[in-house]
């Protein structure tokens, strides 16, 4: 409390960005980040935070003070600002880091249950910014259901499995070699729910998994719980645009691109169904949205 | 140590040896029918494992219990949910109870369960069954596949609640056709019936529209799908022809099966009437019965398939027509799950796991000290009380009655409008003995009853077996009233005939 006392008194002049850093300057910083530690907390619902923030944009010495105090513990700012708040992640390897061995224990000793778990975070993300404007659009809303997102994996799985069917492949996998599944099957062939003594979802159905995902998210600061229809509701922050957008995706584009996979698709259009260039034609004469 | 020689011949010999199948596309067929053949394979074994239950359970016939099943979870499955375990072991129990009569009910419902709980595979995690079995490669080499499938699957409800539904292989399995195309054998079978009925074989009639019924809970399951999808995201769906096409097929696909139902129905509702014989008239009741439903579920189908319109140009509105925002450059489905799928597992792991890694934000770790661990460990638990904290009286205001006539003036309006059925009436005269009331709304209220006459509810009078509707007629005649315009109306009393109807309906 005392810092707090001493910053009262620095700040009432106003420091020029030429001053010296006080210790009182870096326990303000160090106080940022922690606000910015505790994801759920709303700028709007805290005096002292918003003051903070204003400072953090005002203050060019004092927000490359926070940076570091953030930097230091192993954080990466991605916005400050006052919808989001201080969004800080953390770094690779921090303490503040999440393993995914920590999140689901099952999944230390089944590769299945690995992949499903991750699965269900990326098609979390996908659902909830189904196009790329919508992931590009600070003002934009997601709004995903436990059962929507289970329904658009299989939904995906789906069209892969017809598809292969057209082309006449047999998709089963090979007895002996598990890693080389298509990972799609995976998620097809786990139940999406079940019947249970306590009448909750079994946790290694799918639905248990998302449901799982989301009630994780939600403690991040990233999904706001709004109702229970479809399995559990929830609407996306400020916070977990930003994370899917600086963070998440393009890890995971890196990771895919290591693999020597190339998704080739023009940049805009989302979710489009195979198909020549004559339909997409086609569609502007007619004076559908298709063409982007 | 004496090992045997090597036998595995080193690389495939392509053109020397003569190819140990005849071909790829034989190959296809027979895993095609190994996969079919596989299908069967947890009704056998059900029979085969009735052994190892504790007590004597040979008497039972779970082959027949596990088809019954499928059967009544087929039947129950509705257009958005799925049957209801509970309901569908209470409606086994009968057929159980018919096996082995003497036993006591417990144990019935025990089967039933058992033999549910064996077709979803309970004990396995992904609740599914998986099949082994070898094919040829294009080079050759011969592979063992796993095929996974399920027969009854456990979907979510609403309300958090979990239904049964019936995979396309049950379905499959159980009208034995496999492979074969919705509409047509859907077509076949109708044709099947007709030329039966005509002929007077209605054991064999009731066979064809239960297969009718199976077809057509399919075909609403795969619209069902299709649907959803456009729900989900406008442009996921080719809305130029594919959907269109598909609801325009479908509509006349219902509109084709109702005609001809009705046909079906009303052949065999004769033939009920005709028949001498108390087997053949029960047979033709059931008949009835089933293509009741059958036309009941395809109503249900169009409805469905009307909503369709409406919810793609709202979807669109949302979706299209807000101002374009600049391209952040990531796709996520486009450029991440859609690739991501169809990569073997362990190389789709890595990319899940960097999405994970940087996706889920930031935990921060828990410290423990000693000695609040101690302080948590010796706290009590709290008592909880057993009934929750005491609710407070709810309080209760009385919403002011806003209604413009009241129910007295209700009454005076229908007793003038309690005409006999044999002597109509011009709105002006009843118009004017309403104001010698002395009640000025009172006219109000007979013009405006008067006005809904004009379009009565004939469908709901019969369907609640009303015995006299009030209708009104506008035969061109001007209303020459100080306060309304319009027609003068002749408002009259019809009869129904309740008794007829109520005849009607439970044919």
């Amino acid at each position: 409390m005392s810092e707090h006392v001493e910053w009262s008194d620095t700040e009432a002049p106003a420091p020029p960005a030429t001053a010296a850093v006080t210790p009182a300057d870096a326990a303000d910083a160090a106080r940022l980040v922690a606000y910015g530690l505790q994801p759920k907390l709303q700028p709007a619902r805290d005096q002292d935070y918003t003051e903070l923030l204003r400072r953090y944009r005002e203050d060019p010495a004092f927000a490359r003070l926070a940076d570091a105090v953030a930097t230091g513990l192993g954080l990466v700012v991605l916005e400050v600002s006052p919808r989001a708040g201080m969004a800080v992640t953390a770094a690779e390897d921090s303490v503040f880091a999440v393993r995914m061995g920590d999140y689901a224990r099952r999944t230390t000793a089944d590769s299945g249950d690995r992949f499903l778990h991750g699965l269900a975070h990326l098609a979390v993300a996908a659902l909830s910014f189904p196009r790329p404007e919508d992931l590009a659009d600070d003002g934009y809303i997601g709004r995903v259901t436990v059962n929507g997102v289970d329904a658009f994996v299989r939904q995906a799985c789906r069209r892969i499995e017809e598809r292969a069917e057209e082309q006449g492949e047999n998709t089963d996998p090979a007895t002996d070699a598990p890693g080389l599944e298509a990972a799609w099957r995976i998620w097809a062939r786990r139940s999406a729910t079940g019947a249970t003594k306590d009448a909750r979802r079994p946790a290694s159905s799918t639905t248990g998994i998302v449901a799982k995902a989301l009630a994780f998210l939600t403690d991040s600061g990233f999904l706001q719980r709004t109702g229970d229809d479809g399995g559990g509701t929830y609407r996306t922050t400020a916070r977990y645009q930003l994370q899917v957008r600086d963070m998440a995706g393009t890890a995971a584009m890196a990771e895919l691109l290591e693999l020597g996979v190339v998704p080739v698709t023009d940049g805009s259009a989302s979710l489009l169904p195979a198909e020549d260039t004559d339909d997409l034609e086609l569609v502007a004469d007619a004076g559908l949205p298709f063409h982007s | 140590m004496t090992s045997p020689a090597p036998t595995e011949p080193a690389p495939p010999q392509l053109s020397a040896a003569p190819r140990p199948a005849p071909g790829p596309a034989a190959d296809e067929g027979l895993a095609r029918r190994l996969r079919a053949l596989a299908c069967t394979a947890p009704l056998h074994d059900l029979d085969a494992r009735k052994g190892s239950l504790a007590g004597e359970y040979s008497v039972y016939g779970m082959a027949e219990v596990a088809l019954a099943a499928i059967d009544l979870v087929t039947l129950n499955m509705d257009f958005d949910t799925g049957a209801d375990h509970e309901q569908i072991v209470a409606r086994l129990i009968p057929r159980i109870a018919a096996q082995a009569p003497r036993r006591p009910a417990a144990e019935h419902e025990r089967v039933a369960r058992w033999v549910l709980e064996n077709l979803i595979n309970v004990g396995s995690v992904d609740r599914g069954f998986r099949a082994v079995y070898g094919t040829f490669a294009a080079d050759g080499t011969y592979v063992r596949r796993d095929y996974d499938f399920k027969l009854i699957e456990e979907v979510p409800g609403p309300g958090g609640t979990v239904y049964l539904r019936t995979t396309d292989e049950a379905v499959n399995v159980l009208v034995g056709a496999l492979d074969t195309d919705v509409t047509s054998a859907q077509i076949a079978a109708e044709v099947k019936l007709e030329v039966l009925i005509n002929r007077g074989r209605l054991a064999d009639a009731q066979l064809a529209a239960e297969q009718a019924r199976y077809r057509t809970v399919q075909y609403s399951e795969t619209l069902r799908r299709a649907l959803e999808a456009t729900r989900r995201n406008v442009r996921a769906v080719d809305w130029l022809n594919a959907v269109p096409d598909m609801i325009a097929e479908a509509l006349d696909h219902v509109a084709d099966r109702y005609r001809h139902e009705n046909a079906i129905l009303t052949n065999i509702r004769k033939a009920r009437d005709e028949t001498e014989e108390p087997e053949h008239k029960r047979r033709a009741a059931e008949l009835v019965d089933i293509v009741k439903d059958c036309i009941r579920r395809h109503t249900q189908l169009q409805s469905r398939l009307l909503e369709a319109g409406p919810l793609f140009r709202a979807e669109q509105d949302r979706q299209a027509f807000a101002t374009p925002a600049t391209a952040s450059g990531i796709d996520l489905y486009g450029h991440l799950v859609a690739p991501v799928l169809p990569l073997p597992v362990a190389e789709a792991t890595r990319v899940t796991d960097a999405f994970f890694a940087h996706g889920t934000g930031l935990r921060t770790p828990v410290a423990v000290r000693v000695a609040d661990l101690v302080d948590i460990l010796l706290t009590p638990p709290v008592e909880r009380e057993h009934l929750g904290a005491e609710m407070p009286e709810p309080d209760l205001i009385a919403t002011p009655d806003d209604s413009r006539f009241s129910e007295e003036q209700l009454a005076a309006a229908m007793e003038l409008l309690d005409l006999p059925a044999d002597a109509p009436r011009r709105l002006s005269g009843l118009l004017a003995e309403a104001r010698r009331t002395g009640d000025p709304d009172l006219a109000y209220l007979v013009a405006l009853l008067a006005v809904h006459a004009a379009s009565p509810a004939v469908g709901t009078a019969y369907r609640q077996g009303e015995e006299k509707l009030l209708f009104a007629v506008d035969d061109g005649t001007e209303l020459d009233d100080p306060e309304f315009g319009g027609a003068d109306l002749i408002v009259g009393m019809a009869l129904l005939d309740a008794a007829g109807m109520a005849a009607d309906r439970a044919a």
